[in-house]
């Protein structure tokens, strides 16, 4: 569905991604795992046209992304949750999501997707009027998810959802993201705690300064142990 | 080093100010003796002044609109934004010429010239303003920050240039005895005009025996903004583009990843700034009855003023600001002396800049959570 071919990305002369190469299936769960700074967050903005790659290219469904402006790339069914969450601190719970709408005409499957989002993060619900600024930092990720969801879109880019979150929250995120797949969204997985990432996902893949340097499946990566060394913490 | 400066500069360049307004301001006419006699003299004066600030201040604060809903959406003060308003002034001026108006005692005939001219110049001004984002400051949109500052600054010497050649075509701008495209233009009362071919008093409150003017021209001004700010407001809170405005103003990547073409968006901003600009060209020329081809600096001044006043990128701050400004504009006025309302207006800006940098209602720029 989706292809990284050889992408290679700049900021200035720092060489963040050096020819990245990977795929992720229909309904899969990808996720791709890395230490700081390997590259995982240029990669996903890369590939939603923040970004503009210098090499390579990015193919939807075989079409090329590579050279569309954000918006378009948006409208053929990509949304993100950001690293940092980055919703819109001045606006209402309910403004940052129709915000996630913005590219969709269809009223009623927008007020359907309101109803799916409340579904899962009953939490945001009842802050709808709230100024998204003002949320607590796993409202505000739960925000940041629900508003990609509201793109309703073929493939969801996840960046690091775990970050800063209590351990039954994260447990939370991820059971909602297994929820998401199941009911039909694939996903992209950027995590640093690659344990839950990897419990989830059916591939992976492992960035390392701005390399893939391994992939495969998830159960076999779990048991790869340069993959435990490092990523797993495993001694 | 930085940090000494932080800590001992403010301050000092506090007193420094103090010390100049205090050794200065009776020069300009900042007399408190006399004031406060002239106040105790005739307290309606003080109302007067009031509605002539309220007025002018109404125009300040249309025009600081666009200085502020530029910044608010790419941190760029649009230095020419204070001559678009100008070449509003003069569009509006040469619509009412080419359409009669200025010659006709029909009040049916003045009142379509007026809206003529009130549409025309806030098209040209918009499309102008469009004009120079995407001619200036487009392509200026990642580089340094100084660039696209020097860009503005340059976008506005040129507006002005072409002011001053607008002014000086005859069969645009009647000339009433001017000559040349330097000179400042009179802009015929129009809306007295009509009060009078109707046999109505100009002066609305005449019949009252306030002893206060209230002229058919402050009622036209006042009004007209505040359409033009409630609508705003409602456009920037309620409607779809008006929420992606907010959006790339508060965090423009993640605008992106919504879907917005912020191309678009900004140059809505412009566009709207623009309008907004020519709509006070025309008020203020109507109000004022002058039209000269360097009058976007001081109104330029006065706005930018107001919109720092009210915390730059604030929309309702703008508003705030440019009613303060022009009241502070029509007391110095009135009370100190004409020729140095420029300076107090500056010593506001300063002022701020040094104690309050994010204005009265607060900066709302970019993310803070
Ligand atoms: N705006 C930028 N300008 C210059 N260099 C950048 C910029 N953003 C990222 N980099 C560099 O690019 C490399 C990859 O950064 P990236 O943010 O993609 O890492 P990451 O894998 O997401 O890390 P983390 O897990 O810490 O989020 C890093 O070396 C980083 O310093
Ligand atoms: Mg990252």
């Amino acid at each position: 569905m989706l292809e990284l071919i050889e992408v290679h990305t700049y900021y200035g002369n720092i060489h963040a991604l050096k020819g990245v190469s990977m795929t992720v299936a229909e309904g899969e769960i990808v996720t791709v795992i890395g230490s700081n700074g390997a590259g995982k967050s240029t990669m996903l903005r890369t590939i939603h046209g923040i970004l503009r790659p210098k090499k390579g290219t990015i193919l939807l469904e075989g079409e090329a992304l590579e050279k569309l402006p954000s918006h378009k790339i948006v409208e053929r069914g990509i949304s993100q949750s950001p690293e940092g969450r980055m919703i819109f601190p001045r606006m209402t719970v309910q403004e940052n999501l129709e915000m996630g709408a913005y590219t969709r005409k269809d009223k009623a499957g927008i007020a359907q997707d309101f109803e799916w989002v409340f579904k899962l993060f009953p939490r945001l619900k009842e802050r709808i009027n709230q100024k998204g600024g003002t949320l607590s930092g796993g409202e505000q990720q739960m925000l940041a998810i629900g508003r990609a969801m509201m793109a309703h879109p073929r493939i969801m880019l996840l960046d690091e959802p775990s970050m800063g979150l209590s351990p039954i929250l994260v447990g939370q995120i991820f059971e909602t993201i297994v929820e998401l797949n199941k009911q039909g969204t694939t996903i992209l997985l950027v995590e640093q705690n690659a344990r839950m990432a990897l419990s989830i996902a059916h591939r992976g893949y492992v960035l390392q300064t701005g390399e893939i340097i391994l992939h495969d499946t998830s159960a076999k990566l779990k048991e790869d142990p340069m993959v435990q060394k490092s990523y797993l913490g495993a001694n | 080093m930085k940090s000494f400066f932080r800590r001992f500069m403010r301050p000092i360049i506090a007193i420094l100010v103090i010390y100049l307004v205090f050794l200065l301001g009776p020069i300009a006419g900042l007399d408190f003796p006399i004031i406060v006699g002239r106040i105790q003299e005739s307290p309606k004066m003080l109302v007067q002044f009031l509605i002539i600030g309220l007025a002018n201040g109404a125009i300040v604060a249309i025009i600081a609109l666009g200085y502020t809903m530029v910044y608010g959406i790419i941190e760029l003060i649009n230095f020419a934004h204070g001559d678009v308003y100008m070449i509003g002034v003069f569009t509006a001026l040469s619509t009412l010429s080419v359409t009669g108006a200025l010659t006709t005692n029909n009040p049916v005939h003045l009142v379509l010239g007026i809206v003529a001219a009130l549409v025309v110049a806030m098209i040209v001004c918009a499309s102008l303003n469009v004009g120079i984002e995407r001619l200036a400051y487009r392509r200026l949109r990642n580089a340094p920050r100084l660039a696209a500052l020097i860009s503005a600054i340059g976008m506005s010497f040129i507006v002005e240039n072409i002011g001053l050649i607008w002014a000086a075509q005859s069969w645009l701008v009647p000339s009433f005895g001017t000559t040349g495209g330097g000179a400042q233009k009179s802009f015929p009362d129009l809306l007295s005009k009509i009060m009078i071919s109707l046999n109505l008093d100009p002066n609305l409150l005449a019949s009252t025996g306030l002893g206060l003017r209230f002229t058919i021209k402050d009622l036209l001004v006042i009004v007209l903004a505040s359409i033009l700010m409630i609508g705003l407001r409602f456009f920037i809170q309620n409607t779809r583009l008006g929420k992606a405005m907010r959006a790339t103003a508060q965090n423009r990547d993640a605008a992106k990843m919504m879907g917005i073409n912020i191309d678009r968006v900004i140059s809505i901003t412009f566009l709207i700034g623009g309008g907004l600009a020519g709509a006070a060209g025309l008020m203020a020329g109507l109000y004022n009855n002058t039209a000269w081809w360097f009058m976007g600096f001081r109104a330029g001044i006065q706005a930018f003023t107001a919109a720092v006043l009210g915390g730059i990128g604030n929309i309702t701050g703008a508003m705030l600001g440019g009613f303060l400004i022009g009241l502070l504009a029509a007391f110095s006025d009135g009370y100190m002396d004409a020729r140095w309302t420029n300076l107090w207006v500056f010593a506001v800006l300063v002022l701020i800049l040094i104690f309050r940098p994010t204005g009265l209602l607060g900066e709302q720029v970019g993310e803070k959570a």
